[in-house]
């Protein structure tokens, strides 16, 4: 790996010093709290191999999702691939550097900020990203810019055929450490996606990282679209710092990966942010989809609004885990956490824990989780109105997740996600009614 | 358009019905009555399919179909329609677009084109300003934060955008003002017509006074157990359902 050894010292530094931290506490086993629910056997058996830049289905996979007037971001197995990116309708007040380029080429604000929003000491995978740290995208907003053009980063893993091989099969298997930095300035405004996709039905693991720096007053819109094979593995972990009045929403739609594993935390770093944590996922078959989430309010006078919706069929899992710090000096905090599951199945299982640590004594802090079946009533209400058993479960699922899915504001986007979510539940939970 | 033989039916292990006949006429309007616990909801109910009611033995022919074996969305399509005694609420569905899709169900049924947009709305202007409906329950999700008197309304008109062929009517009087009660009742009678029928379930003949029925039946511990004109129903509201037992079981 030459490139491994051109890179800066710091980011050398950095990396060995995660790849430290991997050696000593290796990857997570079900004994541990934090990964109760989740077995991880699968990733750390399976012995991939680190994905070269090389992806002959990679323009085809990036053309499918791509958002028509946003920014297009590849990253092709952990790589920045400029030349599947388009970056033509690049609007003032935002500078885009890939990593590897970046990092060579001393890009301000670099060094200041990569990796050092996330802690590899609680998020081992993070480290296991971190220490493969080569390549990746970085956004710089300027302060003040409110940048209108959406920023689509699209997230590509996979490996080419073997000669001789069908295309179901997909080439070996491979890993890939896609690597994301945002840094919002002071008072800036903008909206970010990012898509994870892969050949359908190939095998890879995909390790993610994203850490978002949301300056003073700053309004950071954060989408999360996990679209990957259903036999892929995809681990991501997402960091973002919110400072004062600053207000970050961060939406995980997923309905893709075989094991998920999603670590969201936010840090309310600033009096008086605000922050919403949104996610409506869909699994069938004997997939899971685990989302641990943090928020940590360390400041007075923040909100926080957070609502994650499941809706689990055939034998698939769920775990949510939803945990909200509110540290001595942040009074006044007021946060709001509700997670709600169907299960279409008698099969289907979901694993919600609800985490509150409040050590300051002027908050509100509210929880709610609620998992259950297709309300029973009103499906023969709609029936009874004319629409099929079909029709009127779709209707109820569409109003059930409608409520996450709103809050997509790149509407090109928004119709994308939907259509796939409604195929996907089409396809998967058929059998079910 | 409607013959009810000898319809059993139970509810959960009790039986309801013990055995109901009854013919609906197109044009005509029938009354059910009797007092709490005899069985006119569960056979309102019953005849829309619902999966809690389940039929043990009898006919029911509509149109010529073995209604029984139909799904209750095969039921509405049809132009079977159920005002419910308790409209479901449900959050994030909106009434229009709700209204709109069962409407084009049953429009291609019939082999008609699908309603667009603009014209379900034409549509449902009239409908709204027939029944003094505030267009806002449109906007809204189906029922949900609804009070008593505005979920009636909406159950009426629902019923006059889909036009159904048979209506059933549960004690859509039950919580009703006056008011509510005139709109609601105009509503139907809007809807009177040689080719269409009513079945309205009710409890108080009140509501009679409004909708003015061409027979009344009186329901008693899953019979019916007196069948007459409109002066039966003032008869009861005299006289009460006391006495009103099996010895007089009519057709």
């Amino acid at each position: 790996m030459e490139t491994l050894v051109q890179a800066p010292a710091w980011v050398r530094e950095r990396r060995e010093q995660a790849s430290r931290r991997f050696a000593e506490v290796g990857f997570p086993n079900t004994r541990q709290e934090d990964w109760r629910f989740t077995n991880v056997a699968p990733i750390a058996d399976a012995k991939f191999a680190l994905a070269n830049g090389a992806f002959a289905q990679a323009p085809s996979l990036i053309a499918a999702v791509k958002v028509p007037g946003a920014l297009t971001l590849a990253i092709v197995n952990g790589r920045f691939a400029a030349g599947l990116s388009d970056l033509s309708a690049m609007p003032k007040g935002l500078r885009i550097a890939g990593l590897r380029d970046g990092a060579r080429d001393g890009t301000d604000g670099l060094e200041q900020h990569l990796a050092k929003v996330f802690s590899i000491d609680t998020h081992p995978f993070a480290a296991l990203n971190t220490s493969h740290l080569d390549d990746g995208v970085a956004i710089f907003v300027t302060s003040g810019a409110a940048i209108e053009t959406p920023i689509h980063i699209v997230i590509v893993t996979g490996s080419d055929l073997p000669s001789g091989a069908s295309a179901k099969e997909g080439g070996k298997p491979v890993t890939a450490h896609p690597r994301v930095l945002v840094v919002a300035g002071a008072n800036s405004q903008v909206r970010i996606a990012q898509t994870f996709i892969g050949a359908a039905d190939s095998v890879y693991f995909n390790n993610a990282v994203a850490e978002v720096v949301v300056g003073e007053g700053a309004i950071v819109d954060f989408y999360t679209d996990q679209r990957e094979s259903l036999q892929a593995y995809h681990v991501a972990n997402i960091q973002a710092h919110v400072g004062a009045k600053g207000v970050f929403a961060s939406h995980a739609f997923s309905t893709g990966a075989k094991i998920q594993r999603h670590d969201i935390g936010i840090g309310l770093k600033g009096e008086g942010a605000d922050c919403t944590m949104n996610g409506v996922y869909l699994a069938d078959g004997e997939r899971l989809l685990d989302t641990h989430t943090s928020l940590d309010h360390a400041m007075p006078h923040c909100t926080s609004h957070e609502i994650y919706k499941g809706i689990l069929a055939g034998k698939a899992k769920a775990v949510f885990n939803g945990r909200i710090i509110v540290r001595i000096d942040a009074q006044k905090t007021d946060a709001k956490q509700t997670n709600r599951a169907l299960l279409l199945s008698d099969e289907a299982t979901i694993n919600s824990n609800p985490q509150l640590e409040i050590f300051a004594d002027d908050v509100k802090c509210t929880h709610g989780a609620a998992v259950g079946q297709l309300d029973e009533e009103a499906m023969f209400y709609l029936q009874a109105r004319g629409l099929t058993r079909v029709e009127a479960r779709d209707m109820l699922l569409h109003a059930f997740a409608g409520e996450v899915l709103e809050g997509l504001k790149i509407p090109a986007l928004r119709e994308q996600i939907e259509t796939t979510f409604f195929t996907a539940l089409a396809q998967d939970v058929a059998v079910t009614v | 358009m409607l013959q009810v033989t000898n319809l059993k039916v139970r509810v959960e292990d009790r039986e309801i019905l013990k055995g109901i006949n009854l013919t609906v006429n197109k044009g005509e309007v029938h009354a059910i009555m009797g007092p709490n616990g005899s069985g006119k909801s569960t056979f309102a109910r019953a005849l829309s399919g619902h999966p809690g009611y389940e039929v043990t033995d009898g006919q029911v022919l509509y149109n010529g179909q073995d209604l029984l074996d139909m799904d209750p969305d095969e039921r509405a399509r049809a132009g079977v329609f159920m005002a419910f005694q308790y409209p479901v609420e449900i959050p994030g569905v909106n009434n229009a677009y709700f209204l709109k899709a069962a409407l084009n169900a049953k429009r291609k049924q019939d082999g008609l084109d699908e309603l667009d947009a603009m014209d379900f709305m034409k549509l449902v202007k009239e409908k709204l300003q027939l029944l003094h409906v505030d267009d806002s329950l449109l906007k809204r999700s189906v029922n949900e934060g609804f009070s008593g008197g505005e979920k009636k309304r909406n159950e009426i008109f629902h019923m006059a955008v889909l036009e159904p062929t048979l209506s059933l009517l549960d004690e859509t009087d039950s919580g009703l003002d006056i008011d509510a009660l005139k709109v609601v009742s105009e509503g139907v009678n809007a809807m009177r017509s040689p080719v269409r029928a009513f079945i309205v379930v009710t409890h108080y003949q009140r509501l009679l006074n409004y909708i003015v029925p061409d027979y009344v039946h009186v329901l008693s511990e899953g019979r019916i157990v007196r069948s007459g004109g409109r002066e039966l129903a003032l008869e009861l509201e005299e006289k009460g359902y006391a006495g009103q037992s099996a010895a007089g079981a009519g057709r």
